[in-house]
């Protein structure tokens, strides 16, 4: 994948495919340890320890249409290939955590890039379930928790095209000022 | 700089548009390959294409959606669009460029863009 927020994107189509309810995102990154930390968090119906050891293993599926799963392999792969590492942690009808560790120094970083279009993608193809999307920077954090959006919406639904600009333009300055840079 | 207070007042303002908004079906669905190979070859801007196509041209009686695999991943990004009472048409390699013809020709005018389509490729 050309960015990791595709990744981020794809990780996440499985914990929608696992009929999570609540699907956390996070991005941790910290430029004095040179790291970017991605961790994706979902509540559905999580896997067997057998599930587990095998989507280890390159290739493993549940999909019918096609006989090989690429999705977690390629993360893996990219994560890897910086000097880092990916790891799951999941419980049957618990839900599922993977991490990803990522060297930022490393000549085989992919860039995140575009995660605001990820973020929005996810929310808005998916206004019944509950994203909750963290960005932190050197230690400082910001939170979009779709949760929150909705009490205060009410009816008005996260696909209105009006509440998608505003989460948009929202996500972009919150953004600058982690970052450290003026709106 | 945006706050929650904005969201409020846009809240307000839906609310308003959607009590005179009729009851309208979706009657054209937009559907995108969300699998893995659909988002390695470019399938979140065409998805995001289509959801501002649409807004912008405030087609109301348009759905946008996102499906896993459609089965043809040396096709992807790969788009279908479902209309009652036709036949599914189905859109290969897509990119955002496309995007604006098939909304402008297709959805608003009822014309399918053959070139871009799987039928294309038996010709
Ligand atoms: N969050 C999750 N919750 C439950 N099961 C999961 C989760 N993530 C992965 N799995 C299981 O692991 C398998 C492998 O996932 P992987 O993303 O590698 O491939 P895939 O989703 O099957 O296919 P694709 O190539 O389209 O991603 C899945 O089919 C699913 O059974
Ligand atoms: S896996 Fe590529 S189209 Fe289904
Ligand atoms: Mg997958």
């Amino acid at each position: 994948m050309r960015e990791l927020s595709l990744n981020i994107l794809d990780i996440s189509q499985n914990s929608i495919s696992a009929k999570a309810t609540v699907v956390e995102v996070s991005v941790e990154e910290n430029s004095a340890e040179n790291t970017m930390i991605i961790k994706i968090i979902d509540n559905g119906c999580g896997m067997s320890e057998e599930m587990l050891r095998r989507v280890n293993d390159p290739f493993c599926t549940t999909r019918t249409t096609r006989k090989v799963g690429m999705g977690i392999p390629l993360f893996k792969m990219a994560a890897e290939m910086t000097g880092g590492s990916l790891e799951i942690s999941s419980a049957v009808g618990k839900g599922t955590q993977v991490t990803a560790v990522f060297k930022t120094d490393s000549i085989d970083f992919t860039p995140l890039g575009d995660i605001d279009s990820t973020v929005i993608t996810l929310i808005t193809m998916n206004t019944h379930i509950d994203f909750l999307y963290r960005l932190t920077v050197d230690g400082r954090e910001f939170v979009l928790d779709t949760k929150q959006l909705k009490e205060i919406l009410g009816g008005v639904p996260l696909n209105e095209p009006e509440v998608v600009m505003w989460m948009k333009d929202y996500l972009k300055e919150q953004t600058q000022i982690i970052r450290g840079g003026v709106v | 700089m945006k706050t929650l207070e904005e969201l409020l007042a846009i809240k307000a303002k839906a609310e308003k548009q959607m009590n005179v908004r009729e009851e309208e079906g979706a009657g054209i669905r937009v559907v995108v390959g969300m699998a893995t190979c659909g988002i390695a070859a470019g399938a979140r801007p065409v998805l995001a294409g289509f959801v501002e196509e649409v807004a912008k041209r405030n087609l109301k009686d348009v759905s946008v959606n996102q499906t896993g695999c459609i089965g043809m991943c040396q096709y992807e990004p790969i788009v279908e669009v479902f209309e009652e009472g036709k036949e599914k048409v189905t859109y290969i390699k897509m990119s955002p460029e496309k995007v604006a013809r098939v909304v402008a020709d297709h959805i608003v005018n009822g014309n399918p863009v053959v070139e871009y389509t799987v039928a294309s490729l038996n010709k």
